[in-house]
């Protein structure tokens, strides 16, 4: 017998002092974790194009040989007990967020396919009923170009809002800009996952 | 590399739609396109893991995180994990936040002129048991206006986090009570379009649950998306 899931519903404005960890923003252990150290940030835009101050976003990732800290993850590849691939962070007043992480090594896709290094995103907000499901790839990655889910999109311009852009650096970490556009010009390619 | 298997995926009517006017916070926040269909890899099925305690100890007494004891009427609330195959999820992180009896959250940009309960912020977490299981002791939250429309107020409600062993089936949602009047006046429950999925969300009393002459008792279980069943040939 199935029972009907537990449907959405919105985290509403006031989640903070339930889900705030400022802390889980820094996936590295404070720097401790191996691999190429980078920071991911940008903002949460609306419709309007106006900074959403009330959401927060949530990422898993790889660790850098491209393995999960997960049971189901069984190749034959080393974990990081640093690393976890877990991070939240909520926007701030200017909707802005960040995370400070390191660059996720490939992962093995369906059949015999091979995804291109990538961190999986989810938004949640005020006004979203259900959550956002997002993905951020990098720029210049020779392995964007065999993607098996980039190349399910067909439309290169929106498959380009799944493409963070180097931004610099901040110390030794190279800064990664990836703005989230809910809706409108320039929407974010959201996953039915 | 055999294919990892997926998880299932949410049925017509189950879930919210993105966009609902009656919900005026959905109108400029909605995603516009289609969503693009991902079949699960690794990255869906796989996910983060806090059995180790990396959340910290548990929360599970919202009463007694202050110097004294906070104003209303005290509650448990009990329950289960489960997925939709009837399974249980053990091990899981469970956060939830709520207002205070007055219908106040301990959130700056709460305005509401109710007061502030100083031995009470309204937050917890807990690491379901081997069975799938949590239980918090807290206080029935009160119901507060909020301006989607003239005199509009949210049915009382908690508000739950839960993530399930992947990235495929984290939801957050909120629990109601039964028989609150406010419930069918409040867009955000009758955001889902499917009365029996509606069901879901609200809580049942439970008089085993409560503890005589101290806590009311309300059961609430959450069904996660289940694994797709492995092929078997036939």
């Amino acid at each position: 017998m199935r029972l009907i899931p537990t449907a959405s519903q919105t985290a509403g404005p006031f989640f903070k002092f339930g889900l705030d960890r400022p802390e889980w923003a820094d996936l590295t252990g404070g720097g401790k974790a191996a691999g190429e150290k980078i920071r991911i940030e940008g903002h949460v835009f609306d419709g309007d194009h106006a900074p959403v101050p009330d959401a927060f976003l949530e990422i898993w990732q790889a660790n850098a040989a491209g393995k999960y800290a997960h049971a189901e993850d069984r190749q034959e590849k080393s974990l990081d007990p640093h690393f976890r691939g877990f991070g939240r962070c909520s926007t701030d007043k200017e909707g802005r967020y960040h995370f400070l992480t390191i660059r996720p090594g490939a992962v093995p896709g369906r059949g015999n396919t091979l995804q291109a290094p990538h961190i999986a995103v989810r938004v949640f907000a005020r006004g979203l009923l259900k959550q956002v499901m997002t993905r951020l790839y990098f720029p210049e990655e020779p392995l964007n170009k065999s993607d098996p889910v980039l190349g399910s999109i067909e439309d290169a311009a929106r498959r380009q809002t799944l493409i963070g852009s180097a931004d610099g650096a901040d110390g030794a970490a190279k800064i990664y800009r990836f703005d989230i556009v809910l809706q409108g010009q320039g929407e974010t390619v959201f996953f039915d996952v | 590399m055999s294919d990892v298997i997926g998880y299932e995926r949410g049925r017509p009517g189950e879930d919210p739609p993105y966009l609902d006017p009656n919900y005026g916070s959905t109108v400029k926040r909605a995603p516009a396109k289609p969503l693009v269909r991902l079949e699960h890899t690794l990255t869906e099925v796989t996910g983060p893991g806090f059995a180790d305690g990396w959340a910290g100890p548990d929360k599970t007494d919202l009463t007694r995180q202050g110097k004294g004891e906070p104003i209303g009427e005290r509650m448990i609330v009990a329950g289960r994990i489960l997925d939709e195959h009837g399974r249980p999820v053990p091990r899981t992180l469970v956060e939830l936040w709520q207002a205070n009896s007055a219908g106040r959250y301990m959130h700056e940009n709460d305005r509401h002129d109710a007061p502030l309960d100083p031995n009470f912020t309204g937050s917890g977490h807990v690491i379901t048991n081997d069975n799938g299981e949590y239980q918090f002791v807290t206080i029935v939250p009160g119901a507060y206006p909020w301006r989607n429309t003239h005199n509009a107020w949210r049915a009382q409600h908690i508000h739950f986090s839960v993530f399930g062993p992947a990235f495929a089936t984290r939801v957050i949602t909120q629990m109601y009570f039964p028989g609150d009047p406010l419930m069918q006046y409040d867009p955000i429950f009758h955001s889902i379009p499917e009365e029996a999925a509606r069901n879901r969300l609200i809580s049942s009393y439970d008089p085993e649950l409560s503890v005589a002459e101290w806590a009311l008792g309300y059961r609430f279980d959450i069904v996660l998306r289940g694994r797709l069943q492995t092929p078997t040939g036939i």
